[in-house]
């Protein structure tokens, strides 16, 4: 358990510490949803129609930008292999680092989105459906992420690599994610949508940590 | 306490070593020789359990280390090639988030005084990022003077990078170690003068 307490607050320190890399992946997610009306055109039931989705899309385009950098710093630093000589369980580790690059990139997309969905023209209910559906959904989108960045870590590519590997992967929580917001505006309910996206964060959270430490190990190896 | 037998180390389609064997009792000092690429660091890898062998065994007090890997762990203290450093903390966070990791219950003071004792009194509450080479060398070293509780230490060229003066303190330490009843398994290609009798294992008289 000390191990989970003392990576937690590191990697919260050095996100703390670098914050600035954490504001260009905000800035991203800001700008690629503010891109789509010059698209489309600014027609505002058209916009109402795809802001849920449009959302979606630029969470989980930003939460790939930080994902190579979650385990390859401390790869090239030597850091990983005193991480994977811990005598507590490496899972326990594994998983304060997922946590912490949550609190540290997804938590913040969380927070920005309402004023994505004002732009957008959403309803307060529907925008406060979109931020649920966001809380449920960013971990297991860091989850995925962490096996995709644990699998290619050290390779040559690795940034390209990691996407083609995670986002197809990430469609169902894309699916389930916008869709809640339909169901909530359709007046068919949201619950299904919002169990399915808690239900596989739960289940990632047990499986993902020990696909993440044995991808490492071979990657230090 | 360590007994490697008969190991063989591939890297990539190359074997670097076979049949080598290795004992490391308590206050022996053993360094590894050989020239560049002939598997000085890949020994100490295997050693540390980072990687796999090939073949053979590595046993810690007769158990394979696979099977008793926690306990080994903690006895264990391998510091590699990279001084396992973040850029953007301090020496003293660098050093206090190491020992945390290693389940060491160390406070503050002793990291501390720990750092000061290694020359970076002055440099404790710097980011990582604006040290030398040789300073940030020390601050990985510092957990040499917060290790005596592991038996074996496993140090890949500890000694690179550090100053005249620093090569005589840390020889003079591990000294100490050995004396302790430690065993300290390391490389080097410079001359360091050790007072406690030093063996060496040539890793080349292994290559196939």
């Amino acid at each position: 358990m000390s191990s989970f307490v003392a990576v937690l607050r590191r990697d919260l320190l050095v996100a703390w510490r670098g914050r600035g890399d954490l504001l260009v992946a905000l800035a991203f997610f800001v700008i690629v949803a503010s891109l789509f009306p010059f698209g489309v055109g600014a027609e505002p039931n058209q916009l109402r129609a795809i802001g849920p989705g449009v959302v979606w899309v630029a969470a989980l385009l930003a939460s790939l930008l930080a994902l190579p950098r979650l385990f390859a710093q401390d790869h090239e630093s030597g850091v990983l292999e005193q991480m994977l000589l811990s005598p507590e369980p490496a899972v326990s580790w594994v998983l304060a680092k997922i946590a912490a690059h949550w609190l540290a990139t997804g938590l913040p997309l969380v927070l920005v989105a309402p004023l994505l969905g004002l732009m957008y023209d959403l309803e307060t209910g529907a925008i406060g459906v979109l931020c649920v559906a966001l809380l449920l959904g960013t971990p297991l989108l860091s989850l995925l992420g962490a096996i995709g960045a644990a699998l290619t870590l050290g390779l040559r590519g690795a940034g390209s690599l990691l996407a083609l590997l995670v986002l197809p992967l990430c469609v169902p929580v894309l699916v389930f994610g916008a869709g809640a917001v339909d169901a909530w505006l359709g007046g068919i309910g949201l619950r299904a949508h919002l169990l399915l996206l808690g239900g596989g964060s739960m289940a990632a959270l047990a499986l993902a940590p020990w696909a993440c430490v044995a991808a490492l190990r071979v990657a230090v190896e | 306490m360590l007994d490697v037998r008969q190991l063989a180390c591939l890297r990539g389609d190359r074997l670097l070593f076979r049949r080598l064997d290795l004992h490391c009792a308590p206050g022996s000092l053993t360094r590894v020789a050989g020239a560049n690429g002939m598997g000085k660091t890949s020994l100490l890898r295997l050693v540390a359990g980072l990687a796999r062998a090939e073949s053979g065994d590595i046993l810690w007090r007769g158990e394979p280390i696979a099977s008793c890997r926690d306990a080994y762990h903690a006895a264990l203290l391998y510091l590699g090639h990279a001084p396992a450093l973040n850029e953007l903390l301090t020496p003293l966070e660098n050093l206090r988030f190491a020992c945390a990791l290693g389940g060491d219950a160390v406070d503050d003071t002793a990291c501390t005084a720990a750092l000061a004792r290694i020359g970076l009194a002055r440099q404790i509450g710097l980011p990582c990022k604006l040290l030398s080479q040789g300073q940030r060398r020390r601050v990985g070293l510092a957990r040499l003077y917060l290790g005596h509780t592991r038996p074996l230490w496993v140090l890949d060229e500890p000694f690179t990078a550090l100053d005249a003066a620093a090569v005589t303190a840390l020889a003079a330490h591990i000294d100490t170690h050995v004396a302790a009843g430690g065993a300290v398994l390391f490389t080097t290609h410079q001359d360091v003068p050790f007072q406690q009798a030093l063996r060496t294992l040539d890793v080349e008289a292994f290559a196939p």
